[in-house]
């Protein structure tokens, strides 16, 4: 029998579960951190295990990577890969930020629907 | 790199997983499984050895002061104690962690397992073959209810869930991450009890040559195997009542070579297949304290009943708690029996050893109890210790006794 294990991985325990934090919102926002600081450690062990295969096997050393330095090309595209992922994490400030400085773009949804049946 | 010693900068690094012997019947973790696993180890260590101990500060400190001054005395119980510390927000963040590494354990190791369950079943039913006699499960069998009313350490499932006919999952989960919550502090193949055992056993009574010994609650015979490898002559009985854990275990035996264990699934309130006088050493291994407050007394009785005439029973378990334990302590030793769903272990931990002990027919005078360490041997001749945290260092108290001729 094939399980859903995708599912199945993540079944709760029986019992209550207890949140120790006043607020269980900064609970559950801890957890899926932790979470994701698992994923990162995840993929900083692969990365060592090629770097290491790759000096094994000759192709470059530990030194090369630290006194890697990029081209102004390469340079530009890396800083560009950053400025978009801290835009992806941070997509919520911005949109926050938006609601503040367009306060006629952030009617409640109720409100625009009212408006739209008088369109 | 990872083995249970200081490096240079002072720091106790756990073992990396993959020290964990693979037996044949063993689940494949892949990489990043490893990995997980290996954060998991890395992140609990730092809980028990930099943030466990700011609790007893956070405690001392202001906990403590602030109840003093408000009601002009100190605590009374360990229960008054956990309402108090309940509201300390660095206690808080170290609860709070330590349940997350917990439920991140059982949802790494589940998701690992239950993508290869079939496979894993298989290969269990085929270590088995020509070796059937040793392993025996009962259909319709009743799971006692004290095992079938919580998930003991947060295990969904716990040990006697089968997903399906033949299935070993959840005793293939417990197998991979026992390694991983124990930071490695039981040895290789997580049977650091078992050995500890063996070893003050032969040690203190060279002359004890049991011929059949019972393990109650052996769960997948972590701690079995070396007691059954210490007593090559001595007929094992490793009783459970998950049939996941047996068929799991009884594989595993074989898988590493021993072959005088059998696995029976049966409830220990009720050995009555075993005649009385039946074993010359009864033994139990972490397994009182998830049981039930009706349960235990009656599997002691039990165990008066099958135990022989000038018979041992020995019960490995945490320290009970003693007046002169403070209440701080027996607050933190009693954390897994709330937030790590072990809830027994409080209550059972009030009760005297010495009086479950008469209760097996042991006279007080023949009662004893003794504090044994793990036998681990990943740990290197050089090794320091890594501090006590509460119940989860490998260090335990053992009691039984010796029944009278």
């Amino acid at each position: 029998m094939k399980l859903n294990d995708i599912v199945m991985a993540s079944d709760k325990s029986k019992g209550a579960r207890p949140y120790f934090f006043d607020d269980p919102m900064a609970e559950r926002v801890m957890n899926i951190a932790m979470a994701v600081a698992t994923e990162v450690a995840v993929i900083r062990e692969r990365i060592d295990t090629i770097e290491r295969l790759l000096e094994a096997k000759g192709i470059l050393t530990q030194e090369e990577i630290e006194d890697f330095v990029p081209t102004d090309e390469q340079a530009e595209e890396r800083q560009l890969w950053h400025a978009r992922y801290t835009a992806r994490i941070l997509r919520i400030v911005k949109q926050e930020l938006d609601a503040v400085a367009n306060p006629e773009d952030n009617k409640p949804m109720h409100q625009i629907a009212d408006e739209i049946n008088e369109m | 790199m990872g083995d249970n010693r200081q490096n240079s900068i002072g720091y106790s690094l756990p073992p990396v997983w993959t020290k964990l012997k693979q037996h044949a019947v063993f689940p494949h973790f892949t990489h990043d499984e490893r990995a997980r696993y290996n954060f998991l180890s890395n992140l609990n260590r730092y809980l028990s050895t930099v943030v466990a101990p700011g609790v007893q500060v956070a405690y001392e400190r202001r906990v403590e002061p602030a109840f003093k001054a408000e009601h002009d005395r100190t605590f009374e119980n360990r229960h008054e104690l956990r309402e108090a510390i309940s509201r300390d927000a660095y206690y808080q963040l170290w609860a709070a962690l330590r349940r997350c590494t917990m439920e991140m354990r059982q949802q790494n190791g589940r998701a690992a397992v239950l993508r290869q369950a079939e496979e894993l079943a298989q290969r269990v039913q085929e270590t088995l073959k020509g070796h059937e006699d040793i392993l025996r499960l009962k259909p319709g069998f009743k799971v006692p209810a004290y095992l079938r009313h919580v998930d003991n350490h947060l295990m969904p499932g716990s040990y006697h869930t089968e997903y399906f006919e033949g299935d070993v999952a959840n005793a293939a989960n417990y197998d991979s991450g026992l390694f991983v919550t124990s930071g490695g502090m039981l040895g290789s193949l997580t049977d650091g009890g078992g050995r500890a055992i063996a070893k003050w056993v032969r040690e203190n009574y060279p002359n004890f040559k049991p011929k059949r010994i019972l393990d109650i609650g052996c769960g997948l015979g972590h701690n079995t195997l070396p007691i059954a490898e210490s007593f090559p002559d001595a007929e094992v009985w490793a009783i459970d009542a998950g049939a996941p854990m047996l068929r799991y275990g009884a594989a595993r035996a074989i898988a590493l070579g021993i072959t005088n264990v059998r696995f029976v699934q049966m409830d220990a309130e009720d050995m009555s297949e075993f005649p009385d006088g039946y074993f010359d050493w009864v033994q139990t291994t972490m397994f009182l304290h998830e049981t039930g407050g009706k349960a235990i007394h009656k599997i002691f009785r039990e165990i008066g009943r099958v135990l022989a005439p000038g018979g041992l029973t020995l019960h490995i378990e945490q320290p009970q708690y003693t007046p002169e334990m403070s209440y701080f302590e027996q607050f933190m030793r009693d954390w897994d029996a709330y937030y790590n769903a072990e809830p027994y272990w409080g209550h059972m931990h009030d009760l005297q050893p010495e009086d479950l002990i008469e209760e097996a027919g042991i006279p007080r005078a023949n009662f004893l109890q003794v504090g044994v360490r793990a036998v681990n041997d990943l740990d290197k001749p050089n090794g320091t210790q890594v501090r006590e945290d509460y119940g989860r260092s490998p260090i335990w108290n053992v009691f039984g006794g010796w029944k009278p001729k």
